[in-house]
């Protein structure tokens, strides 16, 4: 392998025998590595926030019409870099009668929630940072991290909104955990694996189109994880007053700030991860250093699709988005795993082209059917406005035969 | 093996610590002007009536024993999953039966009437 190659493993095995050559013990460098590359990984994924929150707001701006940031250097680039100087010279308020512990714990797990996914994230073939066998449950298991976080800064604030607003926030993202959980069960059954890189490298034809239905169901359900429009309950302004962080002043709200656009960044390559392919595409195999780039190419697009639905989409009200989640999809997570076991165990083994057929025409059929039972329970349940008949202050100035306040 | 656990330890202990030093070095560098309006409890001007820990409704309760019957019985799915490729048909319609078990977790719980958001 030369530099132009795969240069970060060159990199790395100049370091360990430059290590090795100060008289450093093999394991000693290994631990020497790790340190430097778990650092780097980490400190990167900090500053590549600072650049996404400028992305965000400046395609949120195109998105709604407006120009988004444009003052401080070309295109507003540097906006955050002056948002950052502000926040970080800004008070520390502690309102009285906080609970001190959970109250100062919180920022830093909900950030650290989300930086700890990106241990086991392979950037290429080569590049990652390890190779565990359990890496899908990692993801699972941080992610569950930020919920803690969560009930943390609501159960520390000292604050109804806060406390109220956690428990709305955890509800929702516990709900939604549960077909997130399920639906992954199809890529590990798939590459027989449930390291990261064993689903990657599985991914010859991407997963998306073995199981189309249950890439959408985890697209929705990690958008709902992070808290975004249209299921951005959690932080419902006109409700909650702000919700679990309102009590947050300086940089301790700034680091719930960081972790939400960090957030949907990381789930967006976790997305292209499983389901994309991760670094997989033409040519990875002579030049592994490509597959980093098709990593980040798909990711940005998963990204954008991300920003355009929640700069585009309304929000739902409480009851709507756990409906959504328990009878649509919960019931049609596990109907899907079902289908994909019993269709894909049922072909003959070989033919990929058939097999890619069967699965795709079963989802086909199972969208269809979902899509079918969907429309006919709305048809027996139809909306029902229940602020039909309001309480009147004066019900005798009504309009004759009027019963309620039309809409 | 554990020197890959011993990645992840570091790592965490990173993403702890990187958080943690900015929010230090925030506090060293921010001014310290607390006042007692400014500290007060922020619920739009209103002042606070009894205490903030209060009760809440049992519904969220409910939710999270059912997230938790649930992701508890999905993991147990995760070494069948695993061995997916392995088993024969048999195995994949074992697999079936528990995933059977979970919708009818599912389906107990509908009917119950737990998933209304009242």
């Amino acid at each position: 392998m030369s530099f132009i190659q795969d240069p970060i493993p060159w990199v790395i095995h100049w370091l360990e025998t430059l290590l090795i050559g100060w008289g450093l013990s093999e394991s000693l460098t290994q631990v020497v590595l790790f340190v430097l590359g778990a650092g780097l990984i980490s400190v990167g994924a900090m500053f590549f926030t600072t650049m996404l929150i400028w992305a965000e707001r400046k395609i949120g701006g195109r998105f709604q019409d407006r120009l988004g940031p444009n003052r401080v250097g070309p295109w507003g680039i540097f906006q955050t870099f002056a948002d950052m100087l502000k926040i970080f010279t800004k008070e520390y308020i502690n309102p009285v009668g906080v609970d001190k512990v959970p109250f100062n714990l919180a920022p830093v797990l909900s950030v650290a929630a989300v930086l700890a996914i990106w241990s086991v994230i392979p950037f290429s073939q080569t590049v990652f940072g390890t190779d565990i066998s359990v890496g899908l449950l990692i993801i699972i298991a941080v992610g569950g991290l930020g919920e803690m976080a969560i009930i943390l800064a609501g159960f520390g604030s000292n604050n109804k909104y806060a406390l109220l607003g956690a428990f709305r926030a955890v509800a929702q993202l516990i709900s939604y955990e549960v077909p997130l959980v399920i639906v992954l069960l199809i890529p590990v059954m798939f590459s027989g694996s449930m390291g990261l890189n064993d689903i990657v490298a599985a991914q010859k034809i991407p997963f998306i189109i073995y199981a189309p239905v249950a890439c959408v169901i985890f697209f929705i359900c990690s958008i709902a994880e992070n808290g975004r429009a249209p299921f951005d309950l959690i932080e419902a302004d006109s409700e909650l007053v702000a919700g679990y962080n309102i009590e947050y002043s300086g940089l301790k709200f700034g680091m719930f700030f960081v972790a939400d656009f960090l957030h949907a960044f990381t789930s967006a390559i976790v997305f292209t991860t499983i389901f994309l392919g991760g670094w997989q595409g033409p040519g990875v195999e002579e030049m592994p250093v490509l597959g980093g780039f098709y990593l980040l190419l798909k990711t940005l697009v998963v990204y954008f699709m991300m920003l355009a639905i929640r700069f585009t989409v309304p929000r739902f009200r409480i009851d709507q988005m756990m409906a959504l989640n328990w009878k649509v999809l919960t019931p049609l997570s596990l109907v899907a795993v079902l289908v994909t076991a019993v269709v894909d165990k049922s072909i003959p083994q070989g033919n990929s082209l058939f097999r890619i057929a069967a699965l795709l025409v079963a989802n086909l059929i199972l969208w269809l059917v979902a899509d079918r039972m969907i429309t006919a329970f709305r048809k027996r349940h139809p909306v029902q406005v229940v602020s039909n008949k309001r309480p009147l202050a004066r019900p005798e100035r009504l309009p004759a035969g009027g019963e309620g306040i039309s809409q | 093996m554990l020197h890959e656990w011993l990645y992840i330890g570091i790592f965490l202990t990173i993403a702890l610590a990187i958080p943690a030093i900015a929010l230090t070095i925030a506090g060293i560098l921010s001014p310290k002007k607390p006042n007692p309006i400014k500290n007060s409890t922020y619920e739009c001007g209103m002042e606070t009536v009894g205490v903030s820990w209060i009760q809440f409704k049992v519904q969220y309760y409910i939710y999270g024993l059912v997230f938790l019957v649930f992701d508890v019985e999905t993991v147990l799915l995760y070494p069948w999953a695993v061995a997916y490729n392995k088993v024969p048909l048999y195995g994949v319609l074992e697999g079936i039966l528990f995933v059977f078990i979970l919708a009818s977790g599912l389906i107990y719980v509908w009917r119950k009437g737990a998933l209304e958001w009242v």
